[in-house]
């Protein structure tokens, strides 16, 4: 068990895009430049082997910010750092990061051998001599994720979903990751399937010592796998803290509406109360709190100011009426 | 029970491929009574959307009904005429789909298509048509109705587009709505707001519904029954609580514990190894036994049949007590 230590720390980055309409159009209809605020001033820091996840509604922000953990979106400010790490190996530097994607079957090449998925990484970055011992380390990597050696011959086509996200967990793993983004790794699956991935995850975490940034809308699956938890909602974190803390007393009010939303098959034909309203558009939030105008506890002063993220016994939350 | 509104009996559906053909339902068999929801659930391929299609006569080539019937009220439907089937399909039986942008026209307005629905269906003018399809966005809750009605789909957040299909579902009063997977393209919170409407629209009007998904919670917080497909049969049936509860067939049992739970942490989720099986490689017996922990050599030989009790299971050694706890 390695010691605590941060493996990412994320300082106050947000990501904004223009999405204004083009400069003559903005100019002869007198329209002003529409900013879109995807994650504003997120801060929070990942633990090496744990599982910190991110949940929210669509639009919320989440995968914004797993790009930008991965590098695939730069942020427009603040500042996203990873920490070097000591490996079983000996080797000290910074952590190899990885994705790995919601749609098995868009994000393996149709036309690539599992094999030739798996072995690239691993070329690219020359991790193995020659072919022979890479050939060796595909055959290794794909026992590993629960498939057999000589699935490295066959094309994505000839698996299923849940098997296919076997490969791209391999994939993920070819390069020696320390570090897994994991996008709604198990949405698109079936149940049967997921649970199957999800003990795939967590006993690649246990054996390898991984961490996992994990993506999701599904709570009950984030409760399953994670340690730190927050909860985003247009772009910003309203609560977040150990997971365990969370799940059993929810504080900020979206929080505990989300929880009290979702079906729940170990209590059948419960009367729940919808939560009303919707989403508002990223584009054009709600001034004060974002969440004020769905919030059964707003009063009016949550339409002036947005709350600040503030420490409140175990946890972070962003709410005036929490205290 | 009184007389079913819905009554499907051995139904199988096979698709003409050209290496011969693949049987997609084998024998399916349930009844719905007016005014019921019955959740259909099981995982991708197990032929619940495609019970739906072939209740609301869209079965398309090469899928066809090799066997077994459909009676609505009574009335045999498989067989009717594409045209007589197409008068009663949204007149007697409303359809709602899983993507609601797509199931809406996108250049007419939403009060264009209610319209079209009402006077293709009912015997009133447009002014009086236009008038109900005003009280039915009203009734499914969108705000602002009368401005809301001449707007097009794209003006509409997901959730309100659904509500709109729901209305569409309405139009005519129909006895029996087949919603296909109506909530999967939603985000949780608004999931709620539509499984309610949903419900409650159904206590109002008397209309039964056959919610055909794949969440297991949505049809524990929805369905009065529930029926359990796996590889084209129904493997159990029953009230929602008993099957939720007090699973008999070793799949819906590996199904509810598979999910994982809201309350608790467990180190490890149960899983069922390996996948349900292609059409093409459908073990014999029962379609279940490579999966199944309890399976016996007899189970690959006969392939068990579904009892007619009000919670049945089609299984050889059914479990009788909770199979976790």
């Amino acid at each position: 068990m390695p010691e605590p230590s941060p493996i990412l720390t994320v300082s106050a980055a947000s990501c904004r895009f223009d999405v204004s309409p083009p400069a003559l159009t903005r100019l002869l209809s007198q329209q002003p430049r529409r900013i879109l605020r995807a994650v504003e001033n997120v801060s929070f820091a990942v633990e090496r082997g744990t599982t910190f996840s991110i949940v929210g509604e669509s639009g919320c922000g989440k995968s914004t910010l797993a790009r930008m953990v991965v590098g695939l979106q730069k942020p427009t400010e603040g500042a996203l750092r990873f920490h070097d790490i000591r490996r079983s190996d000996g080797s000290f530097g910074p952590p190899r990061v990885q994705m790995i994607f919601q749609d098995p079957y868009a994000s393996l090449n149709p036309r690539w051998r599992v094999g030739d998925v798996i072995a690239e990484p691993i070329r690219e970055l020359r991790l193995r001599q020659d072919e022979a011992s890479v050939a060796q380390r595909v055959g290794d990597l794909l026992e590993i994720v629960g498939l057999s050696r000589a699935d490295a011959e066959r094309y994505p086509h000839a698996f299923s979903g849940g098997q296919r996200q076997r490969i791209s967990i391999a994939r993920a793993l070819a390069t020696e990751a320390d570090f897994l983004v994991c996008d709604e790794p198990t949405s698109a699956l079936d149940v049967s399937v997921q649970a199957q991935i999800l003990n795939l995850m967590v006993r690649l975490q246990k054996e390898f010592g991984l961490t996992y940034l994990f993506i999701s809308h599904n709570l009950s699956v984030v409760r399953h796998m994670s340690d730190q938890l927050a909860i985003m909602y247009l772009g910003r974190f309203v609560e977040s803290g150990a997971a365990e803390a969370i799940f059993s007393s929810p504080r900020h009010p979206y929080t505990r509406l989300l929880l009290d939303t979702i079906p729940d098959v170990e209590r059948p034909n419960r009367e729940r109360k919808p939560m009303s309203g919707e989403v508002p558009s990223p584009i054009a939030p709600p001034p004060g709190c974002a969440f004020h105008p769905r919030c059964p506890i707003a009063v009016p002063d949550c339409s002036a100011v947005a709350p600040a993220l503030r420490a409140m016994d175990d946890r972070l939350i962003a709410c005036h009426r929490t205290s | 029970m009184n007389a079913p509104l819905l009554s499907v009996r051995d139904l199988h559906i096979v698709f003409d491929g050209r290496h011969g053909p693949l049987t997609a339902l084998d024998g399916v068999s349930f009844d719905i009574a007016p005014g019921e929801i019955l959740g259909v659930v099981g995982e991708s391929g197990a032929g619940k959307s495609l019970t739906g299609t072939a209740v609301i006569g869209l079965l398309d080539p090469p899928g066809r009904i090799a066997g077994g019937s459909i009676h609505l009220d009574g009335q045999r439907i498989d067989n009717l005429p594409a045209e007589a089937m197409r008068k009663l399909r949204g007149r007697r039986i409303g359809a709602i789909f899983q993507d609601p942008l797509t199931s809406l026209h996108p250049l007419l307005t939403v009060g264009e298509q209610l319209v079209e629905t009402i006077t293709t269906h009912l015997p009133v003018g447009r002014a009086e048509a236009r008038g109900r399809a005003l009280q039915l966005l009203k009734e499914v809750g969108i705000p602002a109705a009368e401005t809301r009605i001449d707007q097009y789909p794209h003006q509409f957040s997901g959730g309100m587009r659904q509500r709109v299909v729901i209305a569409l579902a309405l139009c005519a009063e129909p006895s029996l709505i087949i919603a296909d997977e109506p909530t999967t393209a939603l985000d949780v919170s608004i999931q709620a707001q539509i499984t309610t409407l949903l419900k409650r629209l159904c206590r109002e009007h008397g209309t039964a519904i056959m919610l055909v998904t794949h969440d297991m919670g949505v049809i524990a917080e929805t369905a009065d029954r529930v029926a359990v497909m796996y590889a084209g049969n129904v493997v159990e049936i029953g009230p929602v609580e008993e099957v939720t509860r007090r699973p008999r067939h070793p799949y819906t049992a590996g199904l509810m514990a598979s999910i994982p739970s809201i309350h608790a942490r467990h180190s490890e989720l149960h899983q069922i190894d390996g996948a349900m099986p292609r059409l093409n490689a459908i073990p014999a017996g029962c379609a279940f036994n490579p999966r199944c922990g309890r399976a016996e050599p007899f189970c690959r030989d006969m392939k068990p049949g579904l009892p007619s009790a009000s919670h049945a299971a089609a299984c050889h050694f059914p479990l009788t007590e909770p199979a976790h706890a």
